[in-house]
């Protein structure tokens, strides 16, 4: 539904309102805690932050595209017609959901990548990070597909549709929809687990604040800037969910 | 068209919803009316003759042609004939125009602008100018209902097939319907349909089948299955039905 000018301009007004509340809130709760904010100490390393958010954007672009390529295929394993394939598939869902980011990170830089000879950190993190939202992904793609009623099925069939063209153009086009929301869920909270890779010696964003901060003797000034940053990449991506969202929506 | 079903046979789990249906109809019967109380077997049996089910025994002969149990086999033979379900089943990603051309280009291999052209003229015969490219969930449950018709019309199907046409209408779209499909078959399409509306049926069918406890109890011309039905079930059953009309 196209909003009204009105409607538009009230919105606008109603949010520079909330916006101007929440600074002045936020100004207050700072001013009154006993921290001494030094932001002169922490611009300094400002290269280095964004050299860090630039690794952080490139590792969880990768990421995204290991993401959805792994839960593709863990999902048509999972639904697989031959036993072993689907039990695989399972298992290595329900073992990737059930176990820490933190874990698997450890384990498969120290022990699997370097028994594998690996060693670029980057390529590792990327892999890893992927695998584990891939797996979550996995699971909301089957969610999404099997919520294709069968009536549905039997519609494409009556017309004469293969196999292959039911998947194309009866449940994948309406699957995709029903599966967006969670998906982009999803995407966001890759990018936030993207923090987690400091772990495993890469220098993205969370580890550049930790240098900064030790090494200009501050404590907590690059926290903000990092939450910001991390906004700058998930607020976009959520509101274009959104867009996308509206654009298929054709159930009322 | 001639139809005939021998000892088919459909479970579900242990439950039969066909249990041996023998019926056989005159070789000219043109609009086949089935017949029966709820839970009779109607559904599943036009499934099976629309070989979207295949049964588990029994065989289906439709103008002395075995239909087919196999998968590919039963593909083609469901491109040669239209289905139209009780709840619509349109695919409501897409507009009604392309509820009707999307199997027509991907099925048919029809052209993009042949496709285009044959579902406009069957819309618009159906009554549905002008709204071609609404979803289903814009239209009405009248104008859902003609749309699927259209888009089990638009191959020229030899048989049409239709499960309890009017079960989710209201009386005037009832009405609309039952219009569109009484056109049908004046101008000579085949339907199998299976339907509650006893005085449509009477209307518009030239064979009854009735249907109860999953076995075809009467095969018979309309006219005679309502002046004088043979078997108990059918005689009650048209007294339920016309105790309140």
């Amino acid at each position: 539904m196209p909003a009204s000018r009105s409607s538009i301009a009230r919105r606008l007004l109603w949010s520079i309102a909330l916006l101007l509340g929440v600074s002045l809130l936020v100004q207050a709760v700072f001013q009154s805690s006993a921290y001494e904010w030094n932001w002169e100490a922490a611009w300094k390393y400002r290269q280095q932050f964004l050299f860090g958010w630039l690794t952080m954007l490139g590792i969880c672009a990768g990421a995204m595209v290991v993401s959805v390529t792994v839960g593709l295929l863990l999902m048509v394993g999972a639904r697989s017609a031959i036993e072993p394939v689907r039990l695989l598939c399972h298992g290595i869902i329900e073992f990737i959901r059930g176990t820490p980011l933190l874990v698997q990170l450890l384990i498969g830089y120290y022990i699997v990548a370097n028994a594998l000879h690996l060693n670029s950190p980057f390529l590792i993190g990327t892999l890893l990070l992927g695998l584990f939202e891939g797996a979550y992904l996995a699971e909301i793609f089957r969610g999404a597909i099997e919520s294709i009623g069968a009536s549905q099925r039997e519609a494409a069939r009556a017309v004469g549709f293969s196999t292959t063209q039911t998947y194309r153009y009866v449940i994948i086009p309406q699957a995709l929809r029903r599966a967006l929301p969670g998906s982009t869920g999803q995407l966001v909270s890759l990018i936030k687990d993207s923090s987690l890779l400091s772990v495993i010696g890469i220098e993205e964003l969370v580890q550049k604040v930790r240098i900064l901060n030790s090494a200009s003797y501050t404590g907590l000034e690059g926290y903000v800037p990092l939450a910001v940053a991390y906004l700058i990449v998930t607020l976009p991506l959520s509101l274009w969910a959104r867009r996308l969202e509206r654009r298929f929506a054709y159930e009322t | 068209m001639k139809l005939e079903a021998s000892g088919v046979t459909k479970r579900y789990g242990d439950q039969s919803a066909l249990d041996g249906v023998d019926f056989e109809t005159g070789s000219d019967a043109r609009v086949i009316a089935l017949l029966g109380p709820s839970g009779g077997g109607k559904s599943t049996l036009l499934r099976v003759l629309g070989c979207l089910m295949t049964p588990d025994e029994g065989a289906i002969h439709l103008d002395g042609r075995k239909l087919p149990n196999e998968e590919a086999e039963s593909l083609v033979e469901r491109r040669q004939n239209g289905f139209v379900f009780q709840g619509y089943n349109l695919f409501p990603h897409l507009s009604a125009l392309e509820n009707i051309t999307l199997p027509l280009r991907e099925v048919h291999q029809m052209s993009v602008g042949d496709a285009y052209a044959r579902a406009v003229e069957l819309l618009a015969r159906l009554g549905l100018s002008g709204h071609e490219h609404k979803r289903p969930a814009e239209l009405s449950g009248g104008q859902q209902q003609r749309a699927a018709i259209a888009r089990a019309l638009a191959p020229k199907p030899r048989l049409l097939r239709r499960d309890e046409p009017t079960s989710a209408l209201d009386p005037v779209m009832t009405g609309e319907v039952l219009d569109v499909i009484g056109e049908l078959a004046a101008e000579g399409q085949h339907i199998v349909l299976s339907t509650h509306e006893i005085a449509f049926a009477r209307q518009v069918s030239d064979t009854v089948v009735f249907l109860s406890h999953g076995k075809a109890l009467e095969t018979t011309p309309t006219q005679r299955f309502f002046e004088e039905p043979t078997s108990e079930a059918a005689r009650q059953y048209l007294q339920g039905l016309s105790k309140y009309r």
